[in-house]
């Protein structure tokens, strides 16, 4: 294995920037790295080799005249396949998209370009975003690189589990009820979700408009900080991005490595306990709250009452929009067209009805019934009503939480990864990975994972969540920094070194 | 086919109903770019040439809102005397439709940006009738949907449909009236008179060229009928492709006379959407749905709320320019016409175009004459509308200064105005390429002037002593003599040189 690979985007930039490694180095290792061990992980899609090198080679021109486009200009990075690319197929893991070549960039693929960000393939996802395992991809799961039996969690799986596979180490992932920090928990990676409308949604084909959220994923905390400051930032073309300056999250960042948490005050959220959380989820939750007390940060417990009807909100939320965001794929224009060979004789509509059926899987089927039954007349206001008016509670608790503390703290997910196939059967089962993320996307605050250890009983990464105000994701980076500095001393190194070798595995 | 459908004798239908009137019109805003893209915003073109991720619905695109259409939407609201909502929203109407690109329309509901206005229509008579507005909302065209074989292009028993998303995204404002009620044998006149007003007012705001031909001014007319002795509102029926003021009139009146007949026949009325056929000035049902259709409406989440401040409300109130009828009241001063002479000018539609016209620099009268008598019997001959002619009011203004400066008479004149209208060039042009050159042969002209001066000798006369107004009876003469093709002007001032 190359150590080029092993490193974090921060020091692999700077080898690069000092020209002890070509950014084409870099690209072919990790291209290396992927062909030896995707067949196994199978966190990619597809596999930009050409594309990627050819990045690579212009950033290494711009840097011999001396022109560095970015702090992570030259470092490699896996794109989930939910943002559009001009120069690689886009299928949001479904097969009504197979082979969609989008005419457009989305604008965080822009900003990864101008950045000089290598961008080396797409990433396996729930079909649509729909999903908390990558079970749901029309394409087959990802696998869980600390064990490929289990699963990397979702929708982002691919994204998560391409870092913590060494394949990549930045990704970008995408986070409508925890696919970015849910993934991140079951890897042992870092994932971030900012605040609802600082990184543009254009060219994020969309499940929930008003949950989705981009964001980075990596492997520390500091490697997550570089790639927001590059994603994120306003965008006339998305309506619901916010004009306003990009937080100083990097310099939090660096602020919290320093290790000193001396008046921080820190919310632990009294609701994410109890029945149905893991034993070592919860144990390595408290170790990491007394670790924040260690670091100098006050911490107090806070009650938020309304979390509790975050799940059956966001279930009727993000399906009532998904219902109408996925009306498009008609068969009229791109896509799937599914005509069983007997186009002149079919009308607009059976066509349309043929390939939905075909195109979609039993995930996205069962999500546009429920939203489309939800916004129905007649149900309207007690379903899709009463989860806005939830929501609202929900941005309340966090605003009254948020008076009293500077970050709320929680474990990510209630459990460590399970079994690939374990709960494919139990959709309600399923709904509870994201028990603890949703609250963030009903309110639109930032939020991040960053892992917490490894459960005692079954050696698998939990994560802490790290909750923020809206507009000041760089609290949640400086606690989570601090931390991670904290965790690594006391358990003698990085977390994400204890990842079995795949190398054995997939030859 | 359908069988034709019985109808009742029109006076017959007012002694036994009332009718009530619903009139919802959509305007194509002329901003020049869509509504929620950067694309131009231009009718026609090459299919699918003014096209975007965003208004195709590509996966990943989204809206951004169009400010100018924005302030197009709240200046309409504010001429029609509508409230200004303080915060509106966009909505989502969903249903599946091939020429729809994101299978929902992305337009308003319960949040209309302008709402509760009125428009003070001005009827044939002179009177006045009072439109109450519900509301004026924005919200995108969709895209066009050309039916290929089969039937006269309707999409039953098509061979296949091309798709043009042009169209699609253009911004478009609806505004809905309040249901009508008290017109009387008046309701297909108050009908096409509130459209022409509202077109008025449309085209004297300058935010859509209201041009009923090619859709950007389209007139959906809902009618339904009460027995006399009734106190609730009857079905209605829904008439789309009503392309004309005439049309308006006459689908509003065929719809009543077979509501009428329907109902006394003891049937019912189906609560559908019919399409006029111009053709027949009938009515046929559009394809009827088994169920109603749900839109599933809920606010559009891609998009922010709109606030417009109060300021800005103000600044666009004082900005709208004269309303007609103010606008009317002045130029009939500065005109000098009589109430009657105004009339006609409005009910020949010619009064803006009379305005533009003496904008360009003609004599009032002299427009109005040209637009009133002569273009609008070509328009008539041609089945148009006066504004839909080939001729520009800046083309009409040059042909009247010719006439002034005596290069052209009044009969060439007219031949060059045929030139421009059969799509031969410029006045300029058509003078040329036609040789409509006015008789400037003055040893030609003194000889008939002469001629006719021997004639009337009593006359010539007259003019010799100073009575320099006799000339006119000499004047008709030589005109007279050369078939029209003098220079009136240079004849007059020939015969006073002769006489003096
Ligand atoms: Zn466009």
């Amino acid at each position: 294995m190359s150590e080029l690979i092993r490193l974090s985007a921060a020091d692999l930039a700077d080898k690069i920037h000092k020209r002890e490694v070509s950014a084409v180095e870099a690209t072919q290792a990790h291209l290396d790295r992927i062909a030896e061990v995707d067949g196994a992980v199978h966190a990619f899609l597809h596999v930009n080799t050409e594309g990627a090198l050819a990045a690579a080679a212009k950033v290494d021109e711009q840097i011999a005249v001396g022109e560095v486009a970015s702090p992570l200009a030259g470092v490699p990075l896996a794109l989930k396949d939910v943002m559009t690319t001009i120069d690689a197929p886009t299928t949001v893991g479904s097969k009504i998209l197979e082979n969609w070549l989008p005419p457009y960039d989305a604008t965080v693929t822009e900003r990864l370009r101008a950045a000089g960000i290598v961008i080396l393939g797409k990433t396996n996802m729930d079909e649509f975003a729909m999903g908390s395992s990558t079970e749901n991809s029309a394409y087959g799961p990802t696998h869980n690189p600390w064990d490929l039996e289990r699963i990397p969690g979702g929708s982002g799986g691919g994204s998560s589990a391409s870092l913590a596979a060494f394949e990549a180490p930045l990704a970008i992932g995408t986070d409508t009820g925890g696919s970015i920090r849910q993934p991140g928990a079951v890897t042992g990676t870092v994932g971030v979700k900012p605040t609802y409308g600082t990184v543009s949604r254009y060219g994020l084909v969309a499940f929930s408009s008003s949950l989705d959220q981009a964001g980075p994923c990596a492997r520390t905390v500091l490697d997550a900080a570089l790639l927001h400051e590059v994603i994120a930032g306003y965008d006339p073309m998305d309506s619901t991005s916010i004009n306003q300056p990009v937080r100083p999250v990097v310099e939090a960042a660096r602020q919290g490595a320093t290790g000193d948490l001396k008046g921080v005050k820190v919310g632990v959220v009294r609701e994410f306990r109890g029945e149905g959380y893991q034993q070592g989820v919860i144990d390595c939750f408290d170790a990491a709250v007394q670790q924040l007390r260690d670091l100098g940060a006050e911490v107090v417990e806070v009650s938020c009452p309304h979390f509790k009807y975050a799940l059956g909100a966001y279930y009727l939320i993000a399906p009532s929009e998904a219902s109408s965001n996925l009306a498009r794929f008609d068969a009229m224009r791109y896509g799937l067209r599914v005509d069983n060979g007997a186009l002149g004789e079919l009308s607009a509509e059976q066509v349309m009805s043929l390939t939905r059926e075909a195109g979609f899987g039993p995930e996205v089927k069962r999500r546009i019934i429920l939203g489309t039954y939800a916004l129905s007349a007649g149900y309207y206001d007690a379903y899709y009503g009463s989860a806005q008016k939830v929501r609202t509670l929900i941005s309340r608790d966090f605003t009254s939480a948020f008076e009293q503390v500077d970050v709320l703290v929680a474990p990510t997910t209630p459990t460590t990864a399970f079994k690939i196939g374990e709960r494919i059967d139990d959709p309600l089962a399923m709904y509870l990975n994201d028990l603890c993320t949703i609250p963030s996307n009903l309110a639109g605050n930032a939020a991040l994972s960053v892992p917490s250890g490894l459960a005692a009983e079954d050696g698998l990464p939990a994560g802490l969540q790290v909750m923020a105000p809206a507009l000041a994701d760089e609290r949640m980076y400086r606690v989570a920094a601090a931390y991670e500095v904290a965790r690594d001393a006391a358990q003698g190194g990085p977390l994400i070194n204890r990842v079995p070798e795949l190398e054995a595995i997939s030859r | 086919m359908t069988a034709v459908a019985e109808v009742m004798d029109y006076d017959e239908v007012l002694e036994r109903f009332d009718p009530v009137l619903g009139l919802e019109v959509h305007v194509e805003l002329n901003t020049n770019t869509k509504m929620f893209c950067g694309c131009a915003n231009v009718f026609g073109g090459e299919p699918n040439t003014h096209v975007c991720p965003v208004c195709l619905g590509m996966p990943g695109a989204l809206p951004a809102v169009n400010g100018k259409a924005v302030e197009s939407a709240m200046r309409i609201g504010l001429a029609l005397n509508c409230e200004i909502a303080e915060w509106c929203r966009f909505a989502r109407k969903n249903y599946f439709y091939p020429d729809m690109p994101k299978n929902f329309q992305t337009s308003q509901y319960d949040e209309p940006i302008a709402f509760n206005g009125y428009l003070d229509v001005e009827l044939d008579d002179g009177s006045i009738f009072r439109v109450d507005i519900e509301r004026a909302h924005m919200e995108e065209d969709t895209g066009k949907s050309l039916h290929v074989g089969g039937a006269t292009g309707r999409i039953h028993g098509a061979d296949y449909s091309l798709l043009d998303y042009n169209r699609a995204g253009v911004p478009l404002i609806e505004i809905v009236t309040k249901p009508l009620v008290g017109t009387g044998a008046r309701a297909p006149e108050v009908a096409r008179a509130y459209v022409a007003a509202l077109r008025d007012l449309l085209r004297g705001l300058d935010v859509s060229d209201v041009r009923m031909d090619q859709g950007s001014l389209r007139c959906d007319a809902n009618v339904s009928l009460m027995a006399k002795d009734a106190t609730e509102f009857g079905t209605r029926t829904e008439t789309k492709n009503v392309n004309s003021l005439r049309s308006v009139e006459r689908a509003v009146r065929y719809e009543m006379t077979r509501h009428a007949a329907v109902l006394v026949g003891g049937g019912k009325i189906k609560q559908e959407t019919r399409h006029f056929d111009e053709s027949t000035a009938t009515t046929r049902a559009g394809r009827t749905k088994e169920t109603a259709e749900d839109y599933r409406y809920f606010p559009e989440p891609d998009l922010v709320p709109i606030a417009p401040s109060r300021e800005w409300v103000a600044e666009l109130k004082a900005g709208l320019p004269q309303p007609p009828w103010v606008r009317r009241k002045r130029l009939q001063e500065e005109w000098g016409l009589s109430d009657a002479e105004l009339r006609d000018l409005v009910n020949a539609d010619a009064l803006d175009l009379v305005a533009a016209t003496v904008d360009a620099g003609a004599k009032s009268d002299d427009a109005r004459s040209w637009w009133v008598s002569y273009l609008s019997q070509q328009a008539k001959t041609l089945n148009k509308e006066l504004a839909e002619l080939p001729i520009t009011p800046a083309q009409v203004a040059r042909v009247s200064a010719l006439v002034a400066d005596g290069s052209l008479t009044n009969k060439l004149a007219r031949a060059v105005v045929d030139g421009v209208l059969a799509g031969e060039g410029e006045p300029d042009a058509v003078v040329e390429a036609r040789g409509l050159k006015v008789v400037s042969d003055d040893s030609a002209l003194t000889a008939a002037v002469d001629e006719a001066l021997a004639a009337q000798p009593d006359v010539a006369e007259k003019i010799r002593s100073g009575k320099v107004a006799a000339a006119g009876a000499i004047v008709g003469a030589v005109m007279k003599a050369t078939k029209g093709s003098a220079d009136a002007k240079r004849v007059r001032e020939l015969i006073i040189e002769r006489c003096s």
